[in-house]
């Protein structure tokens, strides 16, 4: 070590101390990052890009504008406002584009799009498509009103002006049952159309008396594998392991052949004579299937953040207790119950997340009337084909889950999660 | 364990109340999983006990379930799927997250918390979401519809579990062993085999049965990224369950709870092995 006159520390080279500390430090900071450098990478391109790419759905608009490119242009000068109907060139522009689209076969596409919003569009595009053929010259616009009397209608081009733009907030009002007209004006969607919020309520509440029950059934058993000696603690954890590590559809279809009106839990009280052979129990394909196999899935997750919190509570608190006077509830409420706060926290945000974002079970025993959020986000992407409706809904889902992730991170801390 | 002798009568209630209360839950989370073992062998194609079952006949009994399921050919394709993509992903997602957790477990790693949180998303994010996600854009890359595809997939899902199994592993981590073998000349690369991967071996082949675990029961991502060509054993009981439901089905589920025994015990052994290592006692 060298020192000069302005007397700071030197390496042997005559580099500051310092100086050569904050590098090798950069050094070894870069070195470290270097580590999770492939999984993140791996992450980003075979979930975290997707998963953003398809929320991008939600507002993406561009069917009509790619099917119809020259009508959405040309009708940009009309005002929808006016009570009259587009000028003649704009229907001349409309029989190209629905010319040419036939032929590509991507007229369908665009009356899909605008059948969400206005249903009839579909047939009215189809028809279209195969009469516009003949239509060579003009006048246009007496021939395409010829067609389908539609096309004399304002509220057809007002819609198709509204959709033309390239981007678009209707996905996301439809998704809270709301509608927007040409004018911007926003609205509620006719009684008999509005589910979605509902929807989302129903998911909500459920899920909560889900959380609530897998506390109430959880608790207890937390308490216990925490109290007892640790030979006995580890074989009835085990127990609890089970269920967490045997598969998602097992447990499903045993509820199922459990709780089916020609189950075993059916058979059992007709044998018991509990219900009449006619009065068997409806307890599947309705809310009480996903009650209770929901809770039976998602309880080890309640149970394993309890216990892992108890675990650290010395036995010496409640035997203070105790001596001090407190009577064994007292002590208990008073003092063992506050310390468990932290694991409440944990497991009910950790079940209630991942409560409302599933789909499997709710699926096969939830029936009508016990279906979840996630259930209509499938039958849109893989049945009606609404991808954005099925995008807007899951932005809506997934901020709500990220939320509680969020809180869930603030309260626990990610990086403490155990799993058994 | 009997309540202790100097409890008051209400204790000794309350204790044996409490104890019942525990049976009962305990019941209900393991109780569903061994009905459907003895419900797999029946006869005819209920699903419940038949009074000939009940009776003990041996009539009631029969194995065409496990026959059927050992013979049918799309069941033995589901099989083979099921297991070649458990395994690839298994060994993606433990490699690349063994990797991860030991740079997250250092001290000087920037922005650890956003990572690990990033990390951790595949295990949070509705699977609805996630599926939908990698259908439309491996679609586009050309992925969907083949086993590349679902075995990315399925690695992605199972990365959470790997870090959050080894990184509770390396807690306990020494570093002080590091520098201790890098003192008496060993190079960074032979102090990571002899020295690091001895001692968090255990945790990572735990983290890896997990991954392989849950890329054996999925089902979502596998119904929307594969397609008839990829189809699994959850795939397969998912229709099965929704069009015709047969006690086949029991059969496997049947199956499915001895591997999961399997897998539970070998899990809990090398839990045990890696907290001795460790030198903790529980």
């Amino acid at each position: 070590m060298s020192t000069v006159a302005d007397n700071t520390l030197r390496t042997a080279d005559g580099v500051p101390l310092k100086t050569s500390l904050r590098r090798a430090t950069a050094r070894r900071r870069i070195r470290t990052f270097l580590l999770v450098v492939p999984i993140l990478a791996f992450l980003m391109i075979t979930f975290v890009f997707p998963v953003i790419d398809m929320l991008f759905r939600s507002v993406d608009n561009q069917i009509v504008s790619s099917v119809l490119p020259r009508t959405t242009l040309a009708i940009q000068s009309w005002d929808p406002g006016s009570e009259e109907l587009p000028p003649e060139f704009v229907y001349e522009a409309l029989v190209l584009d629905i010319q040419e689209s036939f032929k590509d076969k991507t007229l369908g596409r665009a009356g899909r799009r605008l059948n969400y919003e206005k249903s009839g569009v579909m047939s009215l595009f189809r028809k279209s498509g195969r009469r516009a053929k003949r239509i060579t010259e003009t006048p246009f616009k007496d021939q395409v009103i010829a067609i389908d009397q539609r096309w004399a209608d304002l509220a057809t081009w007002q819609l198709i002006y509204q959709e033309s733009s390239s981007v678009t907030e209707s996905y996301f009002l439809s998704a809270v049952d709301l509608r927007v007209d040409y004018k911007g004006e926003i609205s509620w969607k006719a009684e008999e159309r509005r589910i979605y919020l509902f929807l989302f309520y129903r998911t909500l509440w459920m899920s909560a008396l889900i959380t609530i029950f897998c506390l109430l059934l959880g608790y207890p058993i937390a308490f216990l594998l925490a109290t007892l000696p640790p030979r006995h603690s580890n074989l009835l954890l085990i127990l609890v392991l089970l269920p967490f590590w045997t598969s998602l559809l097992v447990r499903t279809t045993a509820w199922i052949a459990l709780l089916q009106s020609e189950g075993v839990l059916n058979d059992l009280m007709v044998f018991l004579g509990i219900i009449s052979e006619d009065g068997r129990l409806q307890m599947i394909h309705n809310k009480i299937g996903t009650f209770v196999a929901m809770t039976h899935i998602l309880l080890p997750f309640m149970i394993l953040p309890l216990y892992s919190v108890m675990k650290t509570i010395p036995s010496s608190y409640m035997r203070a207790a105790r001596s001090l006077g407190a009577s064994p509830f007292t002590g208990f409420v008073k003092v063992y119950m506050p310390n468990t706060v932290p694991g409440i926290g944990a497991g009910c945000i950790l079940v209630f997340i991942l409560s409302i974002g599933y789909y499997i079970t709710p699926a096969l025993v939830g029936g009508r009337t016990g279906t979840f959020i996630s259930n209509i986000i499938a039958l849109h992407i893989s049945e009606t084909l609404n991808w954005g409706l099925a995008a807007a809904l899951g932005v809506i889902l997934l901020a709500l889950v990220l939320l509680l992730y969020f809180l869930y991170d603030r309260i626990v801390g990610v990086a403490n999660m155990k799993l058994g | 364990m009997p309540p202790p002798l100097h409890a008051t009568h209400s204790e000794r209630a309350w204790y044996y109340t409490f104890r019942t209360l525990c049976v009962l839950i305990f019941i209900f989370l393991v109780g569903p999983i061994f009905v459907i073992i003895p419900l797999s062998f029946n006869e005819l194609p209920y699903f419940t006990f038949t009074p000939e079952m009940l009776a003990f006949d041996p009539a009631g009994y029969s194995t065409k379930w496990y026959q059927e399921f050992f013979t049918e050919d799309s069941w033995q394709r589901a099989v083979q799927n099921s297991f070649l993509i458990a395994v690839f992903a298994t060994l993606i997602s433990t490699f690349l997250g063994t990797l991860a957790a030991l740079g997250l477990s250092r001290p000087e790693m920037p922005f650890r918390k956003t990572i690990m949180a990033l990390l951790i998303s595949p295990m949070i994010v509705p699977l609805i979401i996630s599926a939908a996600g990698m259908y439309f854009f491996y679609a586009r890359i050309g992925l969907a519809s083949t086993h590349v595809g679902v075995i990315l997939a399925h690695a992605a899902l199972g990365i959470p579990f790997v870090i959050i199994t080894v990184t509770a592993t390396l807690v306990g981590f020494d570093h002080s062993l590091t520098r201790a073998a890098a003192s008496l000349g060993s190079s960074p690369t032979r102090t990571f085999f002899v020295v690091i991967v001895p001692l968090i071996l255990p945790g990572v082949i735990s983290g890896a049965l997990l991954a392989f675990i849950t890329s054996f029961d999925e089902v979502v991502v596998v119904l929307f990224v594969g397609s008839v060509e990829q189809r699994t054993i959850p795939w397969k009981m998912f229709s099965g369950i929704r069009e015709e439901i047969r006690p086949t089905i029991l059969a496997v589920a049947t199956l499915l709870v001895v591997v999961s025994i399997i897998l539970l015990t070998m899990v809990e052994l090398l839990r045990r092995r890696s907290e001795r290592l460790r030198g903790i006692r529980s």
